[in-house]
């Protein structure tokens, strides 16, 4: 979807793009992601290395000419590396005209979660739990909701802290 | 007013303006070069302003337009005597004065700011000299059977100019036995629409189309232009014209009817023209005048224009019209889009001609197709990358202007030279190279070149040279600005350098160019020495900054008493390279083709090891580091054996380095691409500049040959990884 086509969308589909998450599965647990982030979801290509690089990003992949960077979610959330599979997804989003792609095990669906279903995050206790905004339920199954601005700034922060 | 961005109209009133501000320029200091302006020139000038000034009063800049307005009017006048000899420095001066208060405005508007600059006190200037200019001629004129002498009195005695009588010449004009079979007496009155603006122009006009055709002629108001009345006295009494001519009353009414926003019109024959006495008839006389002028011996006026003319007439007139209406200014972000599509296209048509369902297919006719297809869009490609070259011509033509400024402000005589400037670069590397070659023409004109006297004293002639020199060289474009002044003192920069604690090596072992590559340094040089200190180095920090930015590099050389010469490498463009492509396991990396040697292959046994792990070969004679990419980037698979895979060496500013690869895949041109945001953002990618898609899709990462020498210096820990698997390997 090019990017004006998207903006109209989004503009049509406020109302109807509200309290919906796409859901995908990292190493068992499902996520949702606010679909309005999304842009598209392509199976898994060649991905090129990018020296220098924290393990979470993969590296570079074309999508249809335009370079975008991948990061791996598993990775990211701390949890082993694995390697890809068939039911391995890309999910494409756009994220403050930031084009990025996630890596994860496989997506799942779209659900809608009112906001009264969404709990907040319980106290941080474990690093993968920085990029929960909420705890939602549909069909008597939790979501843990990402906050997708945080996957990517969440970094910097991260880097003053070491450094 | 408000700021009108992305308003097409304002877009077009930008670009023009900007442009014929730009071509003003030029032509004030090819004119004040030559001497004189040329009529042509003149001519010119005055269309220009004329076209300003509509166009700014239509866009309601008024203060542009309020000063293109008493610019041209002040041109219009020299347009009309054409021989005059004016103060022709002074007018420069006054209209590089106007050219940089237009070009301060519309860099605000540009910027969304509004154009709220006052132009009044340059107005007032333009005004004052257009005074003075008014009342020389008429003591000139009336001078002109007696003694041309007294032009240059009248023109300094100013006001006194406008008193005097113009009966002189004017009766000399009518008096003139050969004229006609009787020359007519007219009194015209012309009364313009209500809404006719400008009326005084509309006037002036008229006055313009009909005179060829009239003997002499007065009007009132006498003084069409700036005088802040002559408006309201037209609107309210008519435009009078008194018309001496051989030509019929028909053909005089033909005329004037013809004049815009014209409403009412009455032409009667008179007897006699009434009692003329006034500037204005002698002043408008002045332009029939000038031809026999000259012929009279007016002395210096009939002398040196013609001379001016003819010999600036030719390289100006022959490239003036041929810029107008040919070019257009294109947004270099599109230009960029442009650029990402066709790289597109090429991909694109890779995937269909070589589709891997058609590839075993006997296809005769379609291959025919896809040949021309392919030519089609190499073609395209050439042009987008010939449509992004811009001549240097531009930027090195503002240095004419820097050169004048500063060399009056230093009363310095100096001559700048330009060489090459039809050289192309592409447009980003333009935007990244005018202000450094700026710092280095002022520095050249500051403290490169000498003082008149000391430049007498040292047997040198007394004009200093700076030449601009632009030159292909292989994939490179070479600029370089030398100045035949003092040169650079040996002595005082390592001074410097010991105080600044900039040297870090014995100074013997320190060849000269190394000690003038030191003024290169961040904090060589700081603001206050500026004036005291007679050296080079202030700021040329950020010159060497700016230069790298685009991939070029700067040295410098000098000799002592014979000038100083500085050297910019810079890449003919950014935006495409040749590539050679090598496959290192799974990854692809292109290596810019102009830092290529040669690749061979090598023993086992040519390879040196030292203590620290370091790889070296030797190749005739020299020893080479030798740098294996997988190590490098830490890529999986790939060859370890140096026996199985090729060595590339790449050179840079005279150092070499051997890059060990699993195999080479061929050259090619690729469309840079600068790594995603966000991978930039996280980290800086060392030794790579960029990114490439191949053919098939396959992204190819584009080596930075400067940047792994660095790596190379800074050590080679920083990898552990690698540091095991060498360990392991060994």
């Amino acid at each position: 979807m090019s990017e004006t086509a998207r903006n109209e969308t989004l503009l049509d589909e406020e109302d109807s793009q509200r309290d919906k998450y796409l859901t995908f599965v990292v190493d068992g647990d499902t996520y949702g992601i606010e679909i309005r982030y999304v842009t598209e979801i392509i199976g898994l290509q060649k991905i090129t290395p990018v020296p220098d690089m924290p393990a979470f990003v993969r590296g570079i992949i074309n999508l249809r000419g335009k370079i975008i960077p991948v990061m791996d979610m598993r990775v990211r959330f701390n949890k082993p590396f694995r390697e890809y599979m068939e039911r391995t997804c890309i999910i494409v989003v756009d994220i403050r005209n930031l084009s990025i792609g996630l890596i994860v095990d496989s997506v799942a669906e779209v659900v809608n979660i009112p906001a009264g279903a969404v709990a907040p995050p319980p106290e941080l206790t474990r690093r993968g739990n920085r990029f929960i905004m909420g705890i939602g339920q549909a069909a008597g199954e939790v979501k843990l909701l990402l906050d997708c601005e945080k996957l990517l700034t969440e970094e910097e922060t991260e880097q003053l802290l070491t450094s | 007013m408000s700021a009108r961005q992305g308003d097409p109209i304002f877009e077009a009133y930008l670009a023009e303006t900007t442009q014929l501000i730009e071509e003003l320029e030029e032509l004030i200091l090819v004119c004040e070069h030559e001497g004189a302006f040329t009529e042509e020139a003149i001519h010119e000038i005055f269309r220009i302003m004329h076209t300003v000034k509509g166009s700014s009063a239509m866009m309601q800049y008024h203060n542009i337009a309020a000063l293109a307005h008493a610019l041209e009017d002040l041109f219009s006048l020299l347009r009309e005597r054409p021989s005059r000899q004016a103060d022709w420095s002074g007018i420069s001066d006054l209209m590089l004065e106007g050219v940089d208060f237009t070009k301060v405005e519309l860099h605000k508007l540009q910027n969304g700011e509004p154009a709220d600059g006052d132009a009044s006190t340059v107005i007032a200037k333009v005004n004052r000299l257009l005074g003075k200019l008014k009342d020389e001629p008429d003591a000139a004129n009336g001078a002109g059977g007696a003694a041309a002498s007294d032009a240059s009195t009248a023109g300094t005695s100013g006001e006194s100019g406008s008193a005097t009588c113009g009966s002189g010449s004017a009766g000399g004009m009518i008096a003139d036995p050969g004229a006609s079979d009787g020359p007519r007496h007219f009194a015209a009155r012309l009364i313009f629409t209500e809404d006719c603006q400008m009326a005084n122009i509309r006037a002036y006009q008229a006055v313009f189309q009909l005179k060829d055709r009239l003997l002499d002629y007065r009007h009132i108001p006498e003084n069409l232009l700036d005088d802040p009345d002559a408006e309201a006295v037209i609107r309210d009494q008519g435009f009078r014209l008194f018309m001496t001519t051989d030509r019929s009353r028909d053909e005089i009414y033909e005329a004037l009817s013809g004049i815009s926003y014209l409403k009412d019109l009455e032409l009667e024959s008179i007897a006699e023209p009434d009692g003329r006495c006034g500037p204005e008839p002698a002043e408008e006389h002045a332009s029939r005048d000038s031809p026999a002028g000259g012929a009279d011996g007016g002395g210096t006026d009939g002398g040196g224009q013609p001379a001016g003319k003819t010999a600036a007439a030719p390289g100006r007139e022959s490239r003036t019209p041929a810029q107008h209406g040919t070019t257009i200014q294109v947004n270099v972000g599109k230009l960029d889009e442009l650029m990402d599509l066709v790289g597109e296209l090429v991909i694109a048509e890779a995937m269909v001609t070589q589709n891997p369902e058609i590839a075993r297919l006997q296809l005769e006719q379609f291959q025919k197709a896809v040949r021309h297809l392919q030519k089609i869009t190499k073609e395209i490609q050439d042009k987008v990358m010939e449509i992004r070259m811009v001549p240097l011509a531009t930027t090195f033509q503002r240095m004419h202007r820097i050169v004048r400024d500063m060399s009056r402000k230093l009363g310095k005589n100096v001559a700048l030279r330009l060489i090459g400037e039809e050289t192309e670069v592409d447009k980003s590397v333009i935007e990244h190279i005018t202000d450094p070659l700026m710092h280095l023409v002022r520095n050249a004109v500051d403290h490169g070149l000498e003082s008149a006297e000391e430049r007498a004293a040292a047997g040198k002639p007394e004009t200093g040279t700076i030449t601009l020199e632009a030159l292909n060289s292989g994939g490179e474009v070479l600029i370089l600005v030398r100045d035949d002044g003092r040169g650079l003192s040996r002595e005082r920069i390592l001074e410097k350098a010991k105080a600044r604690g900039l040297l870090h090596r014995p100074e013997a072992d320190l060849a000269d160019r190394e000690i003038f590559q030191l003024i290169f340094l961040p904090g060589f040089s700081t603001k206050e020495e500026i004036t005291e200190y007679s050296g080079r180095g202030v700021g040329l920090d950020v010159v060497q900054q700016n230069i790298a930015e685009v991939g070029g590099t700067i040295a410098v050389d000098s000799a002592p008493g014979e000038g100083t010469v500085f050297t910019i490498k810079i890449p003919l463009t950014l935006a495409i390279i040749d590539g050679m492509n090598a496959r290192v396991g799974e990854a692809l990396y292109t290596i810019p083709t102009t830092s290529i040697r040669e690749s061979f292959r090598a023993r086992a046994g040519d390879i040196i090891t030292d203590p620290d792990g370091n790889e070296m070969i030797m190749v005739r004679g020299e020893c080479y580091p030798v740098l294996r990419i997988h190590r490098l980037f830490g890529v999986e698979g790939g060859r370890r054996n140096i026996e199985d895979g090729v060595l590339i060496m790449a050179e840079q500013d005279g150092r070499g380095i051997c890059l060990f690869a699993d195999e080479l895949l061929g050259q090619q041109q690729v469309v840079v691409k600068s790594l995603p945001r966000y991978i930039r953002k996280l980290n800086r990618v060392r030794g790579i500049s960029g990114c490439t898609l191949l053919g098939d899709g396959s992204i190819s990462l584009i080596l930075d040959i400067q940047g792994l020498f660095n790596m190379k210096h800074e050590g080679e820990d920083c990898h552990v990884g690698d540091r095991t698997e060498r360990n392991l390997a060994g």
